[in-house]
């Protein structure tokens, strides 16, 4: 039966190479400057508002969050954690990705071929439920049309289509570079795309060089050997959502705080 | 009697939907200039001497002003049209505002490439035999949305007139399509299907 649901379900389909996309996030290098989100925002055309202080209300696909290990001074540490869509690709062949396997209009989807997990804009009807299901808290509503101040509307990038009121928005692994990276490979007439030619925003604007961009199976990429590092793990591993985002930290409070066990402590914790 | 008073009225109604409301829903504009593409086929040969692809990819779908000064910085002939293009465009330096007839909304990413390169497409199967015109046709668009009516395509119940259907390969070899393309995901998906290509949605939209 089951060669024969793959066949009937085409879930090996499309004649482009397999990739697995994901990132490697240090977080011992992070220093928490926020460059990363600042290049999201205006990569992705994220919309903005005059006191965008209210984060509740505010969007953002790329978020830096800031945690402690708690003690006094001289003891304190603090640990930066950027976090992007984690574009999860669940277990078995059917993904269950959280927010696609809830989305009642097909408005996310998993790709096979890519592993990104997209959002349609113009298909997204705002029920919001993929931002209830996601563990995460990647998915953003707008709340309002984006109003770009005078002149701004220049500057915009033509290969994001900017989103309106209503609609649930998500960090794309910069899919559009993806894009363009193939638009060129196939002008060269050739399939393949080097890791060098395909890299998220946030990736090249990291100052410390804290986040690495690349096919996770492809032994060639950096990110390959890196989420094999000691101290690498993803966030709410337990939950059998199967993330592309890895971290790292050597930092043990830092495994800890993000539900990593070490050794004993760690039997039947994480997920396989 | 009430049989007749139906019919009037749905005869009324298809009148109204199918030959009024279309008048009032697309507007029409014409293109700056009267262009042939069927003479400039015949000067600069296949349709790559004008619509290339660039060196990062992209595809000069409306090709800028430079390419036409190329052979046009002064008049080549009597052409009032050319005359037109020289006076108001090339001299000045300004860009020609070509109507796009194939502009997909903002959400739709397209490739030339995978399309011209990788499936080996020819022109015509998307955008007609426009390379035999001898005139640019009206641009017509939907007041509402603005879109180019090849978009949602000629026939207003919106039945799917591809324009592989149309094709026709005559003894010579030459393929001839008879109505200009409808662009809709519909069609793409259909070929996607056909070919068994990623029909992943980050595939098409941006
Ligand atoms: S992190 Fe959230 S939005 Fe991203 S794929 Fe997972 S469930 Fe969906
Ligand atoms: S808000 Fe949009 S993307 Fe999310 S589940 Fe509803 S329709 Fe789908």
């Amino acid at each position: 039966m089951s060669e024969q649901h793959h066949e009937a379900h085409k879930h090996h389909e499309g004649h482009g190479t397999k990739y697995k996309y994901g990132m490697v996030i240090d977080l011992d290098k992070c220093t928490g400057c926020g460059a990363c989100m600042v290049a999201c925002m205006a990569e992705n055309n994220i919309s903005f508002r005059k006191d965008n202080s209210d984060k509740l209300l505010s969007n953002y696909w790329m978020r830096v969050y800031k945690i402690s290990n708690g003690l006094p001074f001289p003891d304190t540490e603090i640990c930066y954690i950027p976090r992007p869509c984690m574009h999860c690709e669940g277990h078995g062949h059917h993904h269950h990705t959280p927010c696609v396997s809830v989305c009642p209009a097909v408005a996310t989807d998993y790709d096979q071929e890519t592993g990104i997990v997209s959002q349609i804009y113009t298909r997204c009807f705002g029920c919001r439920y993929c931002m209830a299901a996601c563990p995460y808290h990647v998915r953003v509503f707008n709340w309002w049309d984006p109003k770009w101040p005078e002149g701004m509307e220049k500057y915009l990038s033509p290969d994001v289509s900017v989103r309106m009121r209503g609609v649930v928005e998500k960090c794309s692994f910069c899919n559009h570079r993806l894009q363009r990276a193939r638009n060129k490979a196939y002008a060269e007439e050739r399939r393949e795309i080097h890791e060098d030619e395909y890299q998220t925003a946030c990736t090249q604007a990291c100052p410390a060089g804290a986040i690495t961009f690349g096919d996770l199976q492809n032994p060639e990429h950096e990110v390959h050997k890196l989420k094999d590092s000691p101290g690498a793990f993803r966030l709410l591993e337990k939950l059998g959502t199967n993330p592309k985002v890895y971290y790292v930290s050597s930092r043990a409070w830092v495994l800890k705080a993000a539900d990593v066990y070490i050794g004993e402590e760690g039997k039947g914790v994480t997920h396989p | 009697m009430p049989l007749a008073g139906f019919s009037a009225g749905l005869v009324v109604c298809l009148f109204v939907g199918w030959l009024v409301f279309p008048q009032i829903l697309y507007s029409e504009k014409t293109q700056p200039i009267d262009f042939s593409h069927k003479l400039h086929v015949d000067e600069v040969g296949e349709c790559d001497g004008c619509h290339y692809f660039r060196e990062d990819g992209s595809f000069s779908g409306i090709p800028r002003l430079a390419s036409c000064v190329e052979c046009h910085e002064e008049a080549v002939g009597e052409h009032p049209e050319e005359a037109k293009l020289v006076a108001e465009y090339v001299k000045p330096g300004k860009e020609i505002p070509w109507l796009v007839y194939a502009r997909q909304p903002d959400c739709v990413y397209f490739s030339h490439a995978a399309h011209v390169k990788m499936a080996e497409l020819d022109c015509v199967i998307c955008h007609g035999p426009i390379g035999d015109s001898d005139h640019t046709r009206p641009y017509q668009y939907n007041l509402i949305t603005g879109y180019s009516r090849d978009i949602w395509g000629w026939n207003i119940a919106g039945m799917s007139k591809n324009a592989w259907d149309y094709s026709q390969t005559d003894e010579s070899g030459e393929v001839h399509i008879d109505s200009p393309a409808r662009m809709k995901m519909d069609d793409c998906a259909i070929c996607h299907e056909e070919k068994g290509t990623n029909d992943g949605c980050f595939v098409c939209h941006k």
